[in-house]
């Protein structure tokens, strides 16, 4: 019946939109819980204890934290994100300049990434212990661990500094025809793409294995069909539910790359903005972004789970 | 983790060349593989080792103080008086290396074998305590896991400021649950086991299960995971520090001495290419170790 399906499915949306609660939750207790105050950090130290007591009535800081909380939660369902600390404006405003920035990025990279990376999982499957095998397993498994800074430098070194291809920076307000387009996204996605890959890569090539040593492929082997066959025929289409689900869990660790690539590259996307936020302690700010990747990241975990339900035939033809 | 959720096979002292998915008795091949996870573990061990020398024993070792300006050239190249070059300010890059590699180390260390402990611990609770109990440490855990570990470190900064054990609490919050949810899954598991009920029908209490039956089984694979937690750590402290909200100056870890010197990049300077080397050598080699270590004690349990 279709409505096991749809009952799974709705049952992990609601367990998703919980978490995001308690989430927020955790979120506002940390930066709620300030040693100093809110109101003393916008004035200085040289603030007189009146101006301090007015602006904490003013910004509604006397309230007991509940309140507040509800305030804050609620301002995030209507879209009203509060004031940056620093310069003034809207954090909806701020926010909206930057994310599709961030965006492009996260798009390009994952429409470079996940093809290369698949291939890359289906191949090292295909000759398991065999020398590509081997060899791809030793470079996924150290790009894994590679911390991107590591890479971006590398990249940057060798092709702006070396070989004077690229621009070292990325200004997107410069991008006059697709050539300087390709130049200024080249490094950062290049950057996001070497963790990214590797991380699918391995996740691909462990669903299809799971995959091949099932006793159906035995049968079609000894049935004598060729082995190309027998992967995009028999093992891959029921490999598809686990490959997607390992590519929406690599795709949350974007999150983190995209941190340290915007910074490094200078890209004015929502993360270096978040950056900038918790070096100026922007509260309000930084509370909006981190919900924002919290969110992400939760959206990405369950599209990976949902990949997974709605993948196993046993729950979609009951 | 799924060859645990099975009980112990039947045939488990057969010889492991009769491994589980390959019906044949494949020789050839097995062997060639092998050697290949041992080559694998010595390169792991080898580097690993190494940065843990450097960490132990690199201030020791350092030429110079690593706040000593030593050279009046900025970024200078690799020379004989100064093998890593000097960094923006004119210091020595191998000192400063060879001193911020305690913090990188250090730190994650510390950070990997609290967030074990405390995750490890807490895990064992389905053993010890009652189920309501048991259910709300897992919705507390089960909502820090969804916070992405850089999110929780920059919320945690830009409230309470960049502190060398903030960023150790910030660390542990987001790597203990973590490891509580493997270790608790294991614990579940080796609960239902034969002996482990054998134990209770003895009437053992509780502490003793927990204690003689079920840690014994359970901690290496907490170690592994260890293991995994501090690449992963040592990534994220660095990953902050290069972010400029990590480690404070005068203080410097290994991404540190990247952001410091990240100005001499268009110069092509060794002073930011080493430490960022360092870094990538560390974790490479620790996963390397890592994997060929649970690898094999993988092939063992089939």
């Amino acid at each position: 019946m279709r409505n096991t399906l749809f009952g799974l499915v709705a049952g992990r949306l609601g367990a998703s939109l919980l978490t995001l609660f308690l989430v927020s939750l955790v979120i506002f207790a940390i930066t709620s819980l300030l040693p100093g105050d809110t109101a003393q950090q916008i004035l200085g130290q040289f603030a007189t204890p009146e101006q301090v007591a007015a602006l904490r009535a003013q910004l509604g800081l006397n309230q007991p934290a509940i309140v507040r909380y509800w305030h804050w939660l609620s301002g995030f369902v209507t879209g009203d994100l509060g004031q940056s600390a620093s310069n003034g404006m809207a954090v909806a405003q701020l926010i909206n300049d930057r994310l599709p920035n961030s965006l492009i990025l996260a798009g390009i990279t994952t429409l470079v990434s996940v093809p290369i990376a698949i291939t890359m999982g289906v191949v090292a499957a295909m000759r398991r212990g065999g020398l590509i095998d081997r060899l791809l397993n030793l470079v996924t498994l150290s790009m894994v661990a590679v911390p991107e800074f590591l890479v971006a430098t590398l990249a940057v070194l060798i092709f702006a500094v070396k070989l004077n291809w690229l621009p070292a920076l990325s200004y997107v307000s410069t991008v006059d025809s697709l050539g300087d387009a390709m130049k200024i996204y080249a490094m950062p996605v290049l950057t996001l793409c070497c963790v990214l890959i590797a991380q699918m890569a391995r996740m691909t090539r462990a669903a299809l294995i799971d995959q091949l040593d099932s006793p159906y492929v035995e049968m079609a082997q000894l049935k004598g069909v060729p082995p190309i066959r027998r992967v995009m025929r028999h093992a891959l289409p029921n490999a598809v539910g686990p490959i997607a689900n390992a590519v929406a869990l690599s795709l949350s660790y974007l999150l983190g790359g995209v941190i340290i690539v915007e910074t490094i590259f200078n890209y004015p996307g929502i993360a270096s903005l978040m950056v900038d936020a918790v070096s100026n302690r922007d509260l309000s700010l930084v509370q909006a972004c981190a919900m924002l990747f919290c969110g992400t990241y939760l959206v990405l975990v369950m599209l990976a789970d949902i990949c997974a339900i709605l993948s196993n035939p046993r729950l979609r033809n009951r | 983790m799924n060859s645990l959720k099975t009980m112990p096979h039947p045939k488990a002292n057969t010889p492991q060349r009769l491994r589980h998915g390959s019906h044949l008795p494949v020789g050839a091949p097995r062997r060639r593989n092998r050697r290949r996870l041992q080559l694998t573990r010595w390169i792991g061990l080898g580097v690993f080792g190494f940065w843990i020398l450097v960490a132990l024993f690199g201030p020791l070792l350092a030429p110079h103080p690593m706040g000593a300006f030593v050279s009046d050239q900025m970024f200078g190249g690799i020379s004989a008086a100064y093998p890593l070059g000097t960094d923006y300010m004119g210091r020595d890059m191998l000192s400063r290396i060879l001193t911020g590699a305690r913090y990188t180390v250090g730190l994650a260390l510390v950070a990997a074998c609290l967030s074990s402990l405390i995750g490890a611990g807490f895990g064992m609770l389905s053993v010890l305590l009652p189920k309501w109990l048991e259910e709300s440490v897992r919705r507390v855990f089960d909502t820090l896991i969804s916070i992405p570990s850089k999110m929780m470190a920059l919320v945690m900064v830009s409230a309470f400021g960049a502190s060398i054990p903030l960023l150790i609490t910030a660390t542990v919050l987001s790597y203990a649950p973590g490891a509580f949810r493997i270790a608790h899954s294991l614990a579940t598991n080796l609960a239902t086991m034969e002996y482990v009920q054998v134990a209770h029908t003895r009437g053992e209490g509780r502490l003793y299960i927990a204690a003689r039956e079920i840690f014994p089984n359970m901690i290496q694979s907490v170690l592994t995971d260890m293991g995994m937690r501090f690449v992963f750590i040592v990534l994220l402290l660095s990953g902050m520090s290069f972010l400029g909200l990590g480690v404070q100056p005068p203080a410097a870890d290994l991404g540190s001495l990247v952001r410091e010197n990240i100005g001499g990049l268009s110069q092509g300077a060794i002073a930011v290419i080493a430490p960022a080397l360092a870094i990538g050598t560390l974790t490479i080699g620790a996963n390397l170790l890592i994997d060929s270590l649970s690898t094999s004690r993988a092939t063992q349990k089939e």
